[in-house]
């Protein structure tokens, strides 16, 4: 239903042709999906662009990935976009350096961003710029540290077992009353 | 015997206090709505007619901690529900009690990490732990009956 | 835990509120995190003037799981335990999402008796969702017998799903490569009687309810969200359908062999709440003819993949084969590795669309899987649809987006 693989592929690469040509982006594909490499700084050029000249009017997700230990990039933001009325999709990364990056912000132009952007700062500790509200999401307010980098322990605790009930039972906080 | 033996076909039962007392607090104990995740389905599948708790009084729900006299914590408890817990249990007016419903309640569960407390037993002292991911219905019942049995057994020296 | 010393003044959520709060004209009213009509733990801080609302803000994250980190920690097949747990109330969707994940990753095939039998239990597993909402949206509109009576039927699917794979709720069933096992005899039968008895049930709850004047009273006009709306914000599923736009991904990237299935998208344009109950109420007509149509066509065969290098071999053969002792050890030990790659799959949940975005390393434990959980997006239109309107409003425009707190915090 819909456009055939050939005829999707053809019709995104036309696209990531596109903005390689006007914005330096580079597109690669993976079972059949395309994706497009766009510095930080061109982001919010590149998500107009493809929402008033191509037709991508959902910005369907807005994640990153912790490339932790390796620094240069040390984030990628994935954005996903879809096209409705022809039925494509298109991903856009971002790769940004360094421990407490800076990212513009696209909730001008996609609402829905919004909260997705603070998931970002609360999770990663991407800063984003101009952004509307930007506090923790998930996470308490006073909460310190970005759980979701590589380098965040995840917590795990040790599991009280009848070997070991009295070491963990005198560390373990209980309530008074 | 004794007493009732003489007694009984003039339609009276002696009882001790405690038991009376202890009869009462069981009969009719509300829960209080704490349904936080996955759990609470189970628990809203307990309330339903398939497996009625309203058979043992627990007809209602109520929302209000003012107004009940049971918690069950049915579900994950994060770190940032934690305090939010903490102050319902203390609006609670005694005697109370807590049933800790699943295993991510009794002990953290799957998840063993920086958001889930470990345990409600770190926060609210537990009366009943009822295993299970999600505990069938029946669990839970069974859950609230050992609970009955627990307050049937309680003495006077421990009210005051 | 990690806690800083962080002074939260007024001054740094001022932008939150309107003027007419600082200076005492409105009331700011928190609806908090133990509330019965919230639908699990959503806290809203509302901003009223007398009992309408001119603010809504929603602060979630009170049931934040870490499910995403804890999936980075495990093998492939054992992380898809946490994945039952994040939307509760559709379960098998959501192993549905990572399974075809991982196959798309790894490039595993799925037979087709596998896709048939995928298809019949997410359409279940549907119905069973939708018969929550039901029951809990009409709960707080006060119709409170409707809720016994889906409950009731929900029963009848849980004991499906334990007939097939032991567990009512979280069962794992699907698994990367297909099933877990196969489905028991009488498993047939069962899902036949079932579907040939739930029209009449769905006939009585719209007889209740779709005439009924109190009903469409409180439902008519209400949170009225327009399609460019809908959108611009990203709303997907019924919310979106009933307000006129035809999108619906088992119909536009169909997976799982939906593409078989003869059966309709409901849509509507007046994009209310009530639009919206006919939408699911609809849908829920729509799931009974696909489980029909592929309880008919049950191809026969087996029920894995049978490519070794990701399924573990059956127990039967580890005393013949010398191959299926060390594949079978390989896999439990070490797991499948899957290549350094990112995939993005989106399935139709019975909220909008839930994607997975699972990103390999080479080795054996997903690098990254990231959830576009439904209900987080769908919620954020909520302070835009519930302006102007009364609190007892509110409440019924949060159970018609129909959001799951575990969604939503994941």
């Amino acid at each position: 239903m819909g456009l055939t693989k050939l005829q999707m592929n053809s019709a995104l690469q036309a696209i990531t042709q596109d903005l390689g040509q006007t914005l330096g982006a580079k597109g690669s594909e993976f079972r059949g999906q395309v994706s497009a490499l766009v510095a930080p700084e061109r982001i919010v050029e590149a998500t107009r662009a493809l929402r008033d000249k191509h037709g991508f009017n959902m910005l369907a997700a807005l994640s990153a990935v912790d490339y932790w230990p390796q620094r240069e990039p040390r984030f990628h933001a994935v954005y996903e976009f879809k096209n409705i009325p022809q039925k494509l999709r298109l991903e856009l990364r971002v790769p940004l350096n360094g421990d407490e990056p800076e990212l513009d912000s696209i909730a001008g132009i996609f609402p829905n961003a919004n909260w997705h952007e603070r998931e970002l700062w609360d999770m990663f500790g991407l800063h984003i710029k101009n952004h509307p509200d930007l506090r923790r999401i998930l996470m308490p307010e006073e909460w310190a540290g970005h759980p979701l980098r590589k380098d965040y322990p995840l917590g795990y605790e040790e599991v009280q077992f009848t070997f070991n009930f009295e070491e963990i039972e005198q560390r373990k906080p209980r309530p008074k009353e | 015997m004794g007493v009732e033996s003489k007694l009984g076909n003039l339609g009276i039962v002696t009882t001790s206090l405690e038991k009376l007392v202890n009869w009462g607090r069981t009969g009719a104990m509300w829960p209080m709505l704490f349904g936080l995740a996955c759990c609470a389905i189970e628990m809203m599948g307990s309330q339903a007619p398939d497996y009625d708790m309203s058979r043992f009084g627990m007809e209602l729900m109520r929302a209000s901690p003012r107004q009940s006299d049971l918690m069950i914590v049915a579900g994950r408890l994060s770190r940032k529900m934690a305090p939010v817990l903490r102050r319902l249990y203390d609006q609670m007016p005694a005697p109370k009690w807590v049933i800790s419903m699943g295993d991510c309640a009794s002990c953290g569960g799957v998840y063993n990490n920086y958001a889930i407390v470990q345990g409600v037993d770190e926060i609210v002292p537990v009366d009943v732990y009822v295993a299970g991911c999600p505990p069938r219905p029946e669990a839970l019942i069974h859950g609230v009956m050992t609970l009955h049995e627990k307050v049937k057994g309680e003495k006077i020296r421990e009210w005051a | 835990m990690t806690l800083q010393q962080v002074e939260i003044t007024t001054e740094e959520l001022r932008h939150l509120v309107s003027n007419r709060a600082i200076e005492g004209e409105t009331v700011l009213l928190n609806m908090g995190p133990q509330h019965p009509s919230t639908h699990g733990v959503l806290r809203l801080l509302l901003e009223l003037d007398g009992e309408t609302v001119v603010n809504c803000i929603p602060d979630i994250g009170y049931l934040h799981t870490g499910i995403e980190k804890n999936i980075e920690a495990k093998t492939y097949e054992k992380a898809e335990v946490m994945t039952d747990r994040l939307d509760y109330l559709n379960t098998m969707g959501n192993n549905l999402a990572y399974c075809l994940a991982v196959e798309k990753l790894v490039d595993l095939d799925v037979p087709e008796r596998a896709q048939a039998i995928r298809v019949i239990f997410t359409e279940l597993q549907r119905i069973a969702s939708h018969l929550v909402w039901l029951g809990t949206h009409v709960l707080d509109l006060a119709a409170m017998s409707v809720f016994f009576y889906t409950f009731n039927q929900r029963e009848r699917i849980l004991d499906i799903m334990e007939m097939a794979s032991g567990q009512r709720m979280m069962t794992t069933y699907f698994r990367p490569g297909g099933l877990w096992r196969d489905v028991p005899t009488g498993f047939e039968e069962a899902v036949r009687t079932f579907i040939d008895d739930l029209p009449r049930h769905l006939a009585d709850y719209e007889g209740l309810l779709s005439k009924n004047p109190i009903f469409l009273d409180r439902t008519k006009k209400i949170g009225v969200m327009s399609g460019e709306q809908g959108i611009a914000w990203g709303i997907t599923g019924p919310p979106l359908r009933a307000s006129g736009v035809k999108y619906d991904l088992r119909k536009e990237e169909p997976y799982s062999g939906y593409e078989q299935y003869d059966f309709e998208i409901p849509v509507v344009t007046e994009g209310d709440v009530y639009a919206r109950y006919w939408v699911r109420m609809q849908e829920m007509h729509q799931s009974l003819r696909i489980v029909r149509q592929a309880l008919d066509k049950l191809p026969k065969g087996p029920f894995r993949s049978n490519n070794r290098k990701f399924v573990p071999p059956p127990r039967a053969e580890l005393g013949t084969s010398m191959e299926a002792v060390i594949h079978h050890f390989k896999l439990w030990t070490e797991g499948f590795s899957a290549p350094k790659a990112s995939v993005y799959v989106p399935v139709e949940s019975p909220r909008g669309e839930l994607g997975v975005l699972l990103e390999g390393d080479g080795g054996p434990k997903p690098y990254r899987c990231y959830w576009r959980t439904p209900s987080f997006v769908n919620l954020q239109i909520l302070p835009l649809l519930s302006k102007g309107h009364f609190v007892a409003d509110l409440v019924a425009i949060i159970g018609s987006i129909d959001i799951v707190l575990g969604d939503t915090d994941r």
